[in-house]
């Protein structure tokens, strides 16, 4: 049985011949996939797509940044959260998000609910620890304040798959920070070094605070953010060059979040 | 397998094997061949259609899953010789060459104009970034846009 | 005698920017393209093909494919009529890989079935057994003496040789500045695949309806493969979604009408994207190696280059795209001195052929780049610097060639830098900035820059090639009163030229109602749509059909002036006439290139405003003005269309398209990973027209396809360089060239203007 969302990975792989399943499922008009609740804690259904995250309070400022790079509005209007999760590809924009919120995945079969951790979810390219016979119900994380951002790398202007892509959290009010990175490794990857060097920087200023982190503290921390990284060279860039805009990337999130609160 | 499917407003039955888009269902079993396939992987908007009101590429889209909605193509925008202002825009602005994105644009555009009756050209830009052309370098489709909203697109 | 009814204005004549008449039909998706075809009870065609650059065939076997279901033909070489080869300059391409394979992606065997996926696991099915070979992917390495031959060993890989010796090559200059550059394989990328119906006639005749740039040269080479006389064979223009260069050659014409022959039913060919990339040609990559010398005050001395493209597997035009580059190799300056020797080779690489702007495209990136280097290094300004050089009427450009009729290099050049410069970047939202959507910057290490580049080429074909065009005009009446109707078989594949022939007749005949007819092989050629010809050829040939149709219509008049009488009343009979026209004869290329190889030349410049986010190496175009040398503008809103569209193409080439290869296979055979511009990426086009009315083109107006696509990308790569202050002697500039100043010297040292048979590798 091969579940469909909105389609847009899996048609690609029909029309080019790549897969014949047996059974195709629609399930982009079960309702309860495309619920969105938060109060503090956000709840989304997997059926929630890129249009709906950017018209709508997603809880996730960095999410509605990821939404608006994915495809075209044409991909966009039919994309889901779920699929993204669900395909695993190292490249899925809204995938360094939910790593960076620590969200959990939560995954229902037969037998029950399970809720794994996005950490513990994705396995290496395109694969996860999802089961065959479980449906991915959506993915809850708490509410992590405005401090966030994301950004992505490609060499077009619209439309491209990320040759690196970075999500930022603070979450002042946790004293957490978390780092995702996209298209640079098997897996997404977290950049755990330079979470914990820019919560320091957070503890000693403290965490409610406005402050200018200085031209030091940010190279440092882009630095930790590359070195993270576990690129290849490939079709889409080199992995000198994802190495190097991570950082650059980093370090620009840094900046820019330093002021949100 | 029988389809059956709302194409236009009307009731239309097709035979199509399970792993059919509705790119090609549309063309090859309807003869709406108006939606064009340039690539068969969402990568360039000529085959825009809407689907329950949302634009979406047919060619993204399962036949099967289609049951049930309300598919309009750009079949749909003309009457009889009487263009839709977006057509005519297009037609009058020069916006239109070789012609294989422009039914793909057409449906974009009045989807944008409805949502967005007096769109900026950054708006525009952001709005047809999923439709390419590889004629035209975009200029008269922008000029296309603005008159058609200009001359209120739903005339 | 009944009175002349009062003449209302024309609407819609030479001059005017009428609106196309098939842009209703086209807005409203009911324009047939080549994919739209369709018979009742068609079959489908599917293609087999290579996955290796190079092999042996040793065995192949169809016997499973032959017994699926709803397969109604498999063919191999074994099942081919003939053994007669195709190509569009050389015939040295099989039907169906014999032997050997050639490149990933050459044809091994071909389907028809009942539905287009049954075709397609059939050819799955087809069992090829492979011995492979060692593979050149190198152009410069398959021209060394140590190369594996890959057609005829005596030509040891050499397609085509041109060498351009002008003045003293030797000549001797205050400046000298050099520089290795490369131009990377582009796609032309037309939206519309590759597609065409052939319809089997009960006579052993076949009917082949397609999307082509050239109908007589496509039946010129498939009647021989399909062992039938050219009149068993007849082509019908499909519509064409786009061409570029990329239907200059036969892709499945021979492949669709052998399966319909064979099947006795129609069968419908059309590949996906995917195949597309396999399935024609691209623009040839280039390495080239320049040497400028100048005086201290800024007038070139010399010009000396080697220029190797990259022919791939079959030689379809890279003989004619060889001669270009060579040609124009000096660009549009006063150049006294030069020396160029370009070398087309076979490689194992995809074939490569016709792209618009066809060998100048290539050249034009390596002499602008120069000319900024050699301003650079006498501290003048770029634009000071060509305008000074610039071609003036009666200059010879390197082919010792007058430039005559007009040359308005430095009306180009002036005017292009006039146009007003884009206001300074206002907004921080990103999609205004480098990365778009991508969030990457908010003004964080945007600087700006801005490049200038000027561009030449030719306009026909060169070269002592008869190059004609023929145009039927029939004038009658019919119940809704006097039409035009004209007749050629031209084809439109967007450009306009159903525009042309219809304003051109319109003005002309003074007739409101022109009904340009769908081009096909009951008339003679018009040649290709290509080499920004068919204004100038099918333009003219309809030009002087209207005026010996116009003169029978004046001796009907019998002494009355046409503006006076009805003219319905002399079309008791109709009057048609059928005219086939030639530009003036050119001169076959000599042993040096030096001679009047050319009917007349092109010109235009570029600017080009870049912002460019240094730190990401992303890129911004902001805006891009050009002047262009139109000569009349028949038609002007659709040559500002033309002027956009081939820039759009050139900011492709200057910072995203490549058709990557490795080891001779395309790893980005899609538009995910073949990137062309948004409308994100394409800046406003700020425009002037020039006209200078060439006096041998009708109403003066010149070809205006190509230059748009020739120097907008080394201006958008001057405005990188100015930005960065990074090299750049490659495109497409990657973000990694911005980032890291990566060189991409091709591991091969030759002088300038030597044999690259000579080359020296280095690394
Ligand atoms: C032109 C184009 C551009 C794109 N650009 C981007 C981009 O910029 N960034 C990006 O991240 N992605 C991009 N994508 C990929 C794709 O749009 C996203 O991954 C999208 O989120 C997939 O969602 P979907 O609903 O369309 O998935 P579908 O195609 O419907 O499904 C994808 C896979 O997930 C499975 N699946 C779907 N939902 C569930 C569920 N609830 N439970 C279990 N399994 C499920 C399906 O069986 C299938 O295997 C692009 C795709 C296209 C065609
Ligand atoms: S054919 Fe559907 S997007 Fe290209
Ligand atoms: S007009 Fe040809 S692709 Fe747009």
């Amino acid at each position: 049985m091969t579940l469909l969302a909105g389609g847009t990975d899996l048609m690609v792989d029909l029309n080019f011949g790549r897969k014949r399943p047996e059974h195709v499922v629609a399930i982009d008009r079960v309702p309860e996939l495309a619920h969105l609740e938060r109060n503090g804690h956000v709840r989304m259904g997997a059926g929630v797509t890129y249009t709906r995250m950017l018209a709508e309070d997603v809880g996730s400022a960095a999410l509605r940044e990821a939404a608006r790079t994915v495809g075209s509005p044409q991909i966009r209007n039919v994309g889901t959260l779920g699929g993204n999760v669900a395909t695993s590809s190292p490249a899925g924009d809204t995938l360094p998000v939910l790593a960076a919120l620590d969200a959990v995945v939560v995954l229902r079969s037969k037998q029950g609910e399970r809720r794994v951790p996005f950490a513990h979810f994705m396995t290496g390219p395109k694969k996860n620890v999802r089961r065959a016979d479980e449906l991915v119900i959506g993915a809850e994380w708490d509410d992590a304040g405005p401090a966030q951002t994301f950004m992505k790398a490609g060499t077009r202007n619209a439309m491209v798959i990320a040759i690196a892509g970075l999500a930022l959290v603070v979450d002042r009010s946790r004293k957490r920070v978390g780092v995702g990175l996209g298209s640079c490794g098997p897996t997404i990857l977290r950049a755990s070094q330079a979470e914990g060097f820019a919560a320091a920087i957070f503890e000693a200023h403290g965490w409610d605070r406005h402050l200018t982190p200085s031209e030091a503290e940010l190279k440092e921390f882009g630095r930790l953010v590359a070195t993270a990284a576990r690129p290849i060279d490939d079709v889409r860039g080199t992995a000198a060059y994802r190495r190097h805009v991570l950082a650059v990337m980093g370090e620009r999130a840094l900046s820019r979040v330093w002021s949100m609160t | 397998m029988r389809l059956r499917l709302q194409v236009n407003g009307s009731q239309r039955e097709a035979e199509a094997r399970e792993h059919e888009s509705l790119l090609t269902v549309l063309r090859e079993r309807l003869g709406l061949w108006g939606s064009k396939n340039a690539c068969e992987q969402g990568e360039c908007g000529s085959c825009s259609v809407l689907i329950d009101g949302d634009l979406v590429c047919a060619c993204l889209v399962l036949a099967g899953a289609a049951q049930g909605r309300d598919v309009r193509t750009v079949e749909d925008l003309a009457a009889g010789e009487h263009l839709h202002p977006v057509q005519r825009a297009f037609v009058d602005a020069g916006a239109v060459q070789c012609g294989f994105c422009t039914p793909g644009f057409i449906v974009a555009t009045a989807a944008l104009l409805r949502d967005n009756p007096e769109p900026s050209d950054a708006e525009i830009r952001e709005a047809l970034s999923g439709n390419i052309c590889r004629c035209t370098g975009y200029g008269k489709i922008l000029e296309a846009v603005h008159r058609s909203a200009a001359q209120g697109y739903t005339s | 005698m009944t009175i002349a009814p009062p003449k209302t204005r024309l609407r819609g004549v030479v001059g005017e920017s009428a609106p196309r008449a098939d842009a209703p039909p086209k807005v409203k998706g009911e324009f047939v393209y080549g994919s739209d075809l369709s018979r009742e009870g068609m079959l489908y065609g599917a293609t087999l093909r290579s996955p290796h650059p190079h092999a042996r065939i040793a065995r192949i076997d169809v016997a499973a494919a032959r017994a699926m279901p709803g397969v109604r033909a498999v063919l191999t070489s074994d099942d081919l009529p003939t053994r007669e080869k195709f190509g569009l300059m050389r015939a040295d391409q099989p039907v169906l890989a014999t032997r050997v394979v050639r490149y990933v992606g050459e044809p091994v065997a071909i389907v028809a079935a009942d539905d287009p996926e049954q075709a397609r696991l059939a050819a799955r099915a087809i069992n090829v057994e492979y011995e492979p070979l060692s593979a050149v992917t190198d152009p410069v390495a398959a021209l060394q003496s140590a190369a594996p031959k890959l057609h005829d060993p005596k030509d040891g890989n050499v397609i085509e040789d041109v060498r351009v010796v002008h003045g003293d090559p030797d000549a001797r200059a205050d400046v000298v500045v050099e520089g290795e550059y490369e131009v990377a394989m582009q796609d032309q990328a037309a939206l519309g695949p590759e597609a065409g119906l052939a319809v089997p006639g009960p006579d052993g005749s076949v009917t082949l309806h397609i999307a082509t740039q050239w109908l007589h040269e496509d039946l010129r080479q498939i009647a021989p493969c399909l062992g039938l006389p050219e009149e068993k064979v007849r082509l019908v223009l499909a519509g064409v979604g786009g061409a570029f260069g990329a239907r200059e050659d036969v892709t499945l014409q021979i492949h669709v009408c052998l399966l319909a022959l064979a099947t006795k039913r129609a069968v419908r060919m059309t590949y996906g994207r995917e195949e597309s990339f396999y399935g024609h040609v691209h623009r040839h990559p280039a390495r080239m190696w320049y040497r400028h010398g100048a005086t201290r005050d800024g007038r070139l001395v010399f010009v000396r280059a080697t220029i190797v493209l990259d022919g791939g597997a079959y030689a379809s035009s890279t003989f004619a795209v060889v001669a270009n580059a060579a040609c124009f190799g000096g660009g549009p300056y006063r150049v006294p001195n030069a020396l160029i020797h370009a070398v087309g080779a076979y490689t194992n690489n995809p074939p490569t052929g016709a792209m618009r702007g066809f060998g100048a495209v290539q050249s034009c990136f390596g002499y602008e780049a120069q000319m900024d280097k050699l301003a650079a290094a006498l501290v003048i300004d770029p634009v000071e610097l060509r305008a000074r050089n610039a071609l003036e009427n009666g200059d010879r450009i390197v082919t010792d060639q007058q430039v005559e009729g007009s040359a308005p290099v430095a009306e180009v050049i002036r005017r292009c830098a006039a146009l007003p410069l884009p206001p300074q970047r206002s907004s921080n939202d990103p999609l205004e900035l480098p990365g778009g959507a991508g969030n990457l910057t908010h003004g964080e290490g945007v600087k700006r820059g801005v490049g200038f580049a000027v561009g030449l080429k030719n306009v026909c074909y060169s070269h002592a090639f008869d190059d004609f065009s023929t145009a039927r005009v029939r004038v009658e009446r019919d119940q809704g009163g006097v039409v035009a109707r004209v007749h050629t078989a031209a084809s439109e594949v967007g450009q306009g030229i159903v525009l042309v022939c219809e304003q051109i007749a319109r003005t002309e005949l003074g007739v409101q109602r022109v009904i340009v007819e769908t081009p096909d092989t009951t008339i003679g050629s018009a040649g290709s749509s290509s080499a920004s010809r068919q204004t100038w050829m099918t333009g003219g040939a309809v030009l002087a059909a209207c005026r010996e149709v116009k003169a029978e219509l004046v001796t009907r008049a019998r002494g009355r002036r046409l503006d006076d009488v009805d003219v319905a009343e002399l079309l008791d009979t109709p009057v048609e006439r059928v005219v086939t026209h030639r530009h003036r004869p050119t001169e076959k290329r000599n042993d040096t290139t030096q001679n009047d190889g050319h009917v007349a030349f092109l010109f235009a410049a570029h600017r080009a405003v870049v912002d460019v986010d240094v730190d990401t190496g992303l890129v911004k175009v902001v805006q891009i003005a050009t002047a262009q040398d139109v000569g009349k503008a028949i038609n002007p809103l659709a040559v500002i269309g033309q002027l956009e569209g081939g820039i759009a193409q050139g900011l492709g080439l200057a910072v995203m398209e490549e058709v990557q290869l490795k080891d001779g296979a395309v790893r980005n055979a899609s538009f995910t990973d073949y990137l062309l511009p948004t409308m994100l990426d394409m800046p406003p086009v700020v425009c002037d027209l020039i006209e200078f009315p060439h006096p041998d083109a009708p109403y003066g107006a010149k070809g205006v396809g190509e230059p748009p696509t020739i120097s907008s990308t080394p201006a958008i790569v001057a405005a990188i360089r100015a930005a960065t202050g990074r090299a750049l002697e490659r495109v497409p500039v990657r973000p990694d060239d911005i980032v890291f100043g990566a060189s991409s010297h091709s591991g091969w040292r030759v002088a300038a203007g030597d044999d690259p048979r000579g080359a020296e590798r280095v690394r």
